[in-house]
C-alpha cells in the first residue's frame, strides 16, 4: 500500500488525479456490486460470494499489511454471507447462524474497544516508566491550574455546542419545512458538514485574524468592525470569549447535521395529530411544543448525543486555532500532547477523566431508549 | 436447495476463508515488536530511509549533499520529511513503524527514545568520527546514559540579534556591547516613536519555541554555564530565582508595550505572529531589532534582503552582562538509527564525516560544528562567523536547553509557558506550570 501510494506520489500532479479518482471509483463499484448481489439466490451468486470471502481479506492484507485486519474482515464477510445464505430458514440452524453473525462483531469489539479501555485504565495508575504509582497521575492533573482550565473548557464545550447547534438546527428545520426552495436551504446549511475540522478552522482563523489598527485588516470580522468605525480586536486573545469563538466552528459544522436529521423527523410526525390539535384551537407555538417535540424526541436524543460526543472529542479545532492563545485547551488536545511526549500515565489519566465525562451521556441515552421501548 | 448443496455452500467459504487466513498469518513477517531493544533490525537491501524535520528547499539541498555518495556506493537514500516529526516519531517508534535513520532536532527527544530502547547504539565507525570531528560537549548531546547513540549533523548558533546596518548608521546608533546598552538602545529607538523589536512565537503545535531561546540566552549569560547545566537537569528548577531573573530580563524587552511588537501590534500578537514573518518586517524597515538563530539568514534572503555586513541586514550576538563575554547557545540535529544493517551503518558513518559536512555546507544556508569543516565553505558572512564561533576554543557553547529537556517540558510545558507568559499570566504561576511538566521519573 505504502509503495503503491509513494509510486503514485512520484508522478506529476495531473497524472495523480485521474489515478486516485479511478482507484476510488473502482473501490466504490466493488462495494456496490457486493451489496447488490449479496442477498440474491442461486449457485452463481454463492460462488461469487465465496470468492469475495477469500479475495477481499487477501486484498485487505496486501493493502494494510495487517493480519488482524484481514482476519477480521474475513470473519465479518464470512459471517454476513453465511447468514444471508441461511436467512430464509428460521429453526434448527437459526441460533447457530445468529452466533456466526454476531461473533465477528463481538471479537472486534473486544479487540478494538474493551481491551484498550482496560489497558488505558491500568496505564492511568502507572508512571510513564510503567511503575505503579497509585493516584499520582490524577493528583497531578487536579493540582495544576492549567489542567483544571482544560477540564472546565471541555465541559463547557459539551454543554454549549450540542444545545446551540441542535436549537439552531431545529429552528431552521421548522422554518423551512414545506417552504419553497427547501432543498436549496437545506443544502446551504448542510454544506459545512463536508468540510474537515482543520479546513473549517483555517477558514475561521482568517475570519478572526487581527492586525493592529492602521494596517489593512485581512480578518473579515475586524474589517467589518473597521468599516463601522470601531478599532480592531484581537478576538482570540480575549478570555473567555476565545473558547466560544472556537465553539462557533464546531457549531457551524454540526448545525447542518442536526437540521437534516430533525427535518426528516418532523416530516414523520403524523399529519392527523397536527390536524386534531388544530381543530382543538391551538396556536402554532403550542402545536410545536406539544405535538412536534414529543413526536421527534427520539431523534432529538440521537442528535444531541452524537454532537455531545463530537464536542468531547474536539481536538483539531483547538490544535489548528488555539495554540497561541490563552486558556483554550481541551482534554483531547492535552491527551495527545502528553502521549507524544511519552507521558503515557498522565495521558491515560486524562483519557479516564474523558471517559467519566462521557458516561452520563451514555447512561442518559440508554434510559431514553428504554423509555421509548416502554411506550411502544 | 438440498441439504448437501447447503452444506457445501456454507462450508466452502468458511473453509477457504480459514485457509486463506492461516496462509496470510504464515507469510506475515515484519519488524520485531516495538520496545524489544536494539537487536538485528532492518535489512541491507540497498535502500536506507531517513526521516526528519528538514523540509522544502532545505530537504532538496540535503538530498543534493549525498547524491554523489549514493551513486558511488550504490545505496538509495530515501528521505522523508514531516513538520510533525516530533509528534510522530514517538508514536511510530511505539508502533514499530520506524525509519532506518532519524534526524532528531532535539537531543531530549532522542534521549526519550534511546532510554526506552528504541534506538540502536552508534556503530564503531560513527563513534570514531564523533571522537575525531566533534568536541566533547557535542558528543555529550548524542550520548544517553553513557552510551553514544549517534552523531551531530548540522548546527545553528542561536541568540543573534538581526538589525539593519544602514538604519543604524543613519540614526547614529551603535551596536550594543552589553545587555544594559541593548536596553538603552531599545529606549533610544522607542523615544523616536517607533517600536524597536519585533518577535514571532507562532509555529503551529510548537508555538512558543522562539521564546525559549530568549530565556536560554539570558540564563547562560546572567547565571552562567554551571547553573544552565543544572537547569537542564532540573537540579535548578524553573521556579528558582536564577531562572525567574532571566525571565524578568527578557520581559524588560518582550513584555514592554513600547518596545514590541513592531509592525504587528501589541505584546500579545507575538504569539499569533508566525516566527518566519518578522523577516519581512526587518527587510521592510518596520522593525529595527529581531532575536533569532543563524538559520534566519535564509528567511531574510527569501524576504528579499541581503545578509552582509554592508548589506540590508546583519546581526550581532545577544550581548552578555559584560562586554566581550562569549557564551552562546545553539542547536543542531543528531542522526540516530533504528536499524543496524550494513547499508544503514554506511550511511550513518558518511553523515557523521567531515566530507558530508563540507559537502552540505558548501551548498549554502547551514553550518556544522564538525572540526573538519572549512569556514570558507559557508555561503554567507553570518554563517562563516557562526562556524568560527563554534570552532573557537574560548567560546562557552551550550546546546538549546529546551531541546535537551525531556519532551514533556522541553517541547511541552516550556512552550506553553512562554505563550501564557506573553499572554499576560503571572510569572510565578507560569514558572510553576512549566515545572509541573517534569516527568515524575
Amino acid at each position: 500500500m505504502k509503495d503503491l501510494l509513494s509510486a503514485i506520489g512520484k508522478l506529476p500532479p495531473l497524472a495523480q488525479i485521474p489515478i486516485v479518482i479511478l482507484l476510488f471509483l473502482a473501490a466504490a463499484a466493488l462495494v456496490l456490486f457486493l451489496i447488490e448481489i449479496a442477498p440474491r439466490k442461486g449457485r452463481t451468486y454463492t460462488i461469487i460470494r465465496a470468492v469475495a470471502c477469500i479475495l477481499i481479506p487477501v486484498a485487505v492484507f496486501l493493502l494494510l499489511g495487517s493480519v488482524w485486519w484481514a482476519a477480521a474482515v474475513a470473519a465479518v464477510l464470512g459471517g454476513v454471507f453465511f447468514v444471508l445464505d441461511y436467512r430464509q430458514k428460521e429453526g434448527t440452524g437459526y441460533l447457530f447462524a445468529l452466533a456466526g453473525f454476531l461473533a465477528p462483531a463481538f471479537v472486534l469489539l473486544v479487540i478494538g474497544l474493551v481491551y484498550p479501555t482496560i489497558q488505558t485504565l491500568i496505564n492511568s495508575f502507572l508512571s510513564s516508566r510503567g511503575n505503579f504509582i497509585g493516584f499520582d497521575n490524577f493528583v497531578w492533573i487536579f493540582s495544576s491550574e492549567n489542567n483544571l482550565v482544560t477540564i472546565r473548557n471541555t465541559i463547557i464545550w459539551v454543554l454549549v455546542v450540542p444545545i446551540v447547534s441542535t436549537a439552531i438546527g431545529l429552528a431552521y428545520a421548522v422554518f423551512i419545512d414545506r417552504s419553497r426552495g427547501e432543498r436549496f436551504f437545506k443544502a446551504l446549511v448542510f454544506m459545512p458538514m463536508a468540510i474537515s475540522f482543520v479546513g473549517a478552522s483555517i477558514i475561521f482563523r482568517f475570519i478572526y485574524a487581527y492586525r493592529e489598527e492602521g494596517q489593512s485588516q485581512y480578518g473579515l470580522l475586524n474589517q467589518i468592525v473597521v468599516w463601522f468605525g470601531g478599532s480592531p480586536v484581537n478576538w482570540l486573545q480575549q478570555v473567555p470569549l476565545n473558547s466560544f469563538l472556537l465553539m462557533v466552528v464546531l457549531i457551524w459544522v454540526q448545525t447542518g447535521f442536526a437540521m437534516v436529521i430533525l427535518s426528516a423527523a418532523i416530516k414523520g410526525v403524523p399529519a392527523e395529530q397536527m390536524e386534531a390539535a388544530q381543530l382543538d384551537g391551538t396556536n402554532a407555538w403550542q402545536r410545536f411544543w406539544n405535538v412536534t417535540i414529543p413526536g421527534i424526541s427520539s431523534s432529538l436524543v440521537v442528535v444531541i448525543t452524537t454532537i455531545s460526543i463530537a464536542s468531547l472529542k474536539v481536538f483539531d479545532i483547538v490544535r489548528t486555532m488555539g495554540m497561541a492563545y490563552p486558556d483554550t485547551g481541551v482534554i483531547a488536545n492535552d491527551m495527545v500532547s502528553l502521549l507524544q511526549n511519552f507521558e503515557t500515565g498522565r495521558s491515560s489519566a486524562f483519557a479516564v477523566i474523558l471517559f467519566l465525562l462521557v458516561l452520563p451521556i451514555v447512561i442518559f441515552n440508554a434510559r431514553q431508549i428504554q423509555k421509548q421501548r416502554e411506550i411502544r | 436447495m438440498g441439504s448437501t448443496t447447503l452444506h457445501r455452500r456454507v462450508l466452502l467459504p468458511i473453509a477457504i476463508g480459514g485457509i486463506a487466513a492461516l496462509t496470510l498469518a504464515a507469510c506475515s513477517g515484519g519488524g520485531g515488536p516495538a520496545g524489544d531493544g536494539p537487536g538485528d533490525r532492518g535489512e541491507a537491501d540497498g535502500v536506507v530511509t531517513i526521516y526528519g524535520t528538514i523540509a522544502d528547499t532545505e530537504a532538496e539541498l540535503l538530498e543534493q549533499s549525498w547524491a554523489d555518495w549514493e551513486t558511488e556506493n550504490d545505496i538509495d537514500i530515501q528521505y522523508e520529511s514531516s513538520k510533525q516529526f516530533e509528534a510522530e516519531i514517538g508514536s511510530r517508534a511505539q508502533a514499530g513503524d520506524t525509519p532506518d535513520l532519524a534526524i532528531f532536532p532535539q537531543p531530549g527527544l532522542l534521549g526519550d527514545l534511546a532510554d526506552r530502547g528504541y534506538v540502536q547504539p552508534a556503530p564503531e565507525g560513527v563513534a570514531d568520527n564523533v571522537a575525531e570531528g566533534w568536541s566533547e560537549d557535542w558528543a555529550g548531546y548524542a550520548t544517553v546514559n553513557d552510551t553514544l547513540y549517534g552523531a551531530p549533523l548540522m548546527a545553528s548558533v542561536k541568540g543573534f540579534v538581526w538589525y539593519s546596518p544602514s538604519q543604524f548608521e543613519e540614526n547614529g546608533w551603535e551596536v550594543p556591547q552589553t545587555w544594559d546598552e541593548m536596553l538603552a538602545l531599545s529606549q533610544t529607538i522607542a523615544d523616536t516613536g517607533e517600536k524597536p523589536w519585533c518577535a514571532g512565537f507562532g509555529s503551529d503545535a510548537a508555538t512558543g519555541w522562539p521564546g525559549t531561546d530568549w530565556v536560554e540566552d539570558l540564563v547562560l549569560r546572567e547565571a552562567g554555564p554551571d547553573v544552565y547545566d543544572q537547569w537542564v537537569e532540573n537540579e535548578v528548577p524553573f521556579t528558582d530565582p536564577a531562572i525567574k531573573t532571566a525571565f524578568e530580563s527578557v520581559g524588560e524587552i518582550l513584555l514592554n508595550p513600547d518596545y514590541v511588537n513592531a509592525g504587528y501590534g501589541d505584546v500579545t500578537t507575538i504569539n499569533s505572529t508566525p516566527f518566519g514573518d518578522p523577516a519581512t518586517a526587518l527587510v521592510d524597515g518596520d522593525c529595527a531589532l529581531h532575536h533569532q538563530a543563524s538559520f534566519y539568514d535564509g528567511f531574510i534572503s527569501d524576504a528579499g534582503g541581503e545578509v552582509a555586513e554592508d548589506g540590508d541586514i546583519w546581526a550581532f550576538l545577544t550581548p552578555g552582562t559584560e562586554a566581550g563575554a562569549s557564551a552562546v547557545t545553539g542547536g543542531g540535529e543528531i542522526v540516530a538509527a533504528f536499524s543496524n544493517d550494513e547499508d544503514t551503518i554506511a550511511v550513518q558513518e558518511y553523515l557523521s564525516s567531515a566530507d558530508w559536512a563540507n559537502s552540505r555546507v558548501s551548498l549554502g544556508g547551514v553550518i556544522s560544528a564538525n572540526k573538519g569543516l572549512d569556514p570558507a565553505n559557508a555561503s554567507s558572512g553570518i554563517l562563516t562567523q557562526a562556524i568560527e564561533i563554534l570552532q573557537d576554543e574560548n567560546t562557552t557553547f551550550r546546546f538549546d536547553a529546551s531541546d535537551l529537556m525531556p519532551g514533556a517540558v522541553g517541547s511541552g510545558t516550556f512552550f506553553k509557558g512562554m505563550v501564557a507568559w506573553v499572554n499576560g499570566d503571572d510569572l510565578d504561576t507560569v514558572l510553576e506550570q512549566i515545572e509541573a511538566g517534569w516527568p515524575s521519573e
